[in-house]
């Protein structure tokens, strides 16, 4: 009887394709065509799924009771630049929220102005892309009330912000669709558990999409730009991460 | 003589060389291998960038978590409970190829990319974990469909006996396998665990997986429900994670006890020959 694979050769074999999956593993990951063939496609695919099944949906809601005793800070706590530093001394009186791009009327906010809008409060979880959640509240202008101001033009699509942070020269910035941008749990929060937001977390106005990532939910936002495409902006991947990191645009997993 | 023939399959005897698995079970079981080995692997380097695991809705660095991978004082350690393993070598602090000690949970010669990349671990991740989700669905209507699941993995009576079920038991422990036709069928110990992993084990692996994601989290809030939040299912998403390794290795001995190529053939060629009986 033919036997051509034997106990040894056996173990032997599976435990010499091991590295040989991580290294071709490796290289796949690394090429371009790879990851806009399969990984571009798992990504859309996602998206497009998420979008059909509950493009509605609202993001679950919690108690005061369910909030994090401690929220912690991430990526930037502190921008470095100096216009930041003098609306930062000044309390951000003088600062103000730009709209503009694709719309009709393009409008200046100041933080005033955006606190005698209607407000929306809500208690949601923020999930980081590195595996923490904490519940935190929030408290802002929902961001549809803007955009409904300034009246977007037909060619507009996505809505990018940019913020004023930095990693190195890098500006940070962030951009969602229509869907989640006219999504009424969508706010540009300036309170937090009951109190004006901090630097920490994203002073004067930070951006709440609370059915993506946190990397998605752009702190220090300075302005917002109403674009009939990204591929322009920055490096063309829709955020400072995606740009950095190949993170995923669609955040929403 | 015209061997290897395919027996007649209505008395199939020990030598015989009969057909054993269906085309759809042997190309799940494959799709099953590739996606599997990538899930695990890039799971460990999304494990990587947060190393601890909490129970209830939320969990970050200040709060409570039961299982935590680290390093401190040139020690790694991983803690369950409030018990720390030293595991300096294997998990929390290691050595990478060039002898480089790296404070990191699970080393680069178990995660892909080998190189710590939290973005390029999560785009295998998702992209696999669709065909995955895709294929176990898939299966398990086609087996529901063409009676593969009633035939062949649901316990026959009397198969439940607590005295069958020992006697199951008291074979494998000695090594002592079905042989002729008896090898056919399915024993109780293998239908329990293949149900347990098509069942169970893949189905939560996939549902806590959708638990873990905000999006999901909006379109289906039950959810979070059975799972107890976001971070209860990320914990059971990793232990259910290291069941089904356990179920590999166990796997793997069992086919290498049987005959490594024979099982093996079985599962790509769906070709399989019968142990001979003891007596002849």
């Amino acid at each position: 009887m033919s036997r051509l694979i034997t106990r040894r050769k056996f173990l032997t074999g599976v435990a010499l394709a091991a590295p040989t999956v991580l290294m071709g593993c490796d290289r796949l990951g690394a090429s371009p065509t790879f990851r806009d063939l399969v990984f571009g496609s798992s990504e859309w695919l996602s998206y497009r799924a998420h979008r059909l099944i509950g493009s509605n949906a609202l993001a679950p809601e919690f108690t005061e009771a369910e909030m994090s005793p401690i929220f912690r800070t991430n990526g930037n706590t502190q921008p470095g630049s100096a216009d930041y530093a003098r609306h930062q001394n000044q309390g951000f009186a003088n600062w103000q929220l730009k709209v503009s791009g694709l719309v009709n009327s393009p409008r200046s906010y100041s933080l005033a102005q955006l606190r005698a809008k209607t407000a929306r409060t809500q208690i949601t979880r923020h999930d980081c892309v590195e595996g923490w959640s904490a519940i935190g509240k929030w408290k802002g202008v929902p961001l549809a009330t803007l955009l409904n101001d300034v009246q977007l033009q037909p060619n507009a699509r996505y809505i990018v912000f940019h913020c004023a942070d930095s990693f190195g020269s890098r500006p940070y910035y962030e951009s969602i669709d229509l869907v989640d941008a006219f999504h009424p749990q969508t706010i540009m929060a300036y309170d937090m558990n009951d109190a004006q937001l901090t630097v920490g977390h994203g002073a004067p106005v930070r951006l709440r999409v609370e059915r993506q990532l946190g990397y998605k939910h752009a702190k220090y936002v300075m302005g917002i730009e109403a674009v009939a495409s990204f591929a322009d902006v920055h490096r063309g991947r829709g955020g400072y991460w995606e740009d950095a990191g190949y993170y995923e645009w669609y955040a929403g997993i | 003589m015209t061997s290897p023939s395919i027996a007649d399959p209505k008395s199939p005897k020990g030598g015989d060389l009969v057909r054993r698995h269906r085309f759809s079970t042997r190309l799940w079981h494959w799709t099953n291998v590739l996606s599997l080995v990538i899930l695990l692997m890039s799971g460990l380097t999304i494990f990587n960038a947060h190393p601890r695991l909490y129970w209830g809705e939320y969990g970050a660095n200040p709060d409570h978590s039961w299982l935590q991978i680290g390093a401190r004082n040139n020690a790694g350690y991983l803690r369950i409970g409030e018990t720390r393993f030293t595991t300096t070598g294997y998990l929390g602090r290691w050595q990478d190829d060039t002898g480089q000690f790296r404070n990191r949970a699970f080393p680069s010669s178990v995660t892909i990319p080998t190189s710590y990349n939290l973005a390029l671990a999560r785009r295998w991740h998702l992209t696999f974990a669709w065909l995955f989700a895709i294929s176990i669905s898939t299966y398990i209507i086609w087996s529901l469909f063409n009676g593969h699941i009633f035939r062949d993995l649901l316990p026959k009576k009397g198969e439940l006996r607590p005295s069958h079920i020992w006697h199951d038991i008291k074979q494998h422990a000695r090594l002592r396998f079905p042989r002729g036709a008896a090898a056919l069928k399915y024993n109780i110990l293998q239908k329990a665990s293949y149900i347990g992993v098509i069942f169970v084990l893949i189905p939560v692996m996939v549902l806590t997986g959708l638990t873990m994601s905000p999006g999901m989290d909006a379109t289906w809030p039950w959810l979070l429900d059975v799972f107890g939040g976001r971070h209860s299912a990320r914990s059971i998403h990793f232990i259910t994670a290291a069941l089904l390794i356990l179920f590999f290795v166990v796997h793997i001995i069992m086919v290498v006890l049987a005959g490594p190529f024979n099982e093996v053939r079985s599962m790509i060629t769906g070709k399989f020959r019968l142990p001979k009986e003891k007596n002849q």
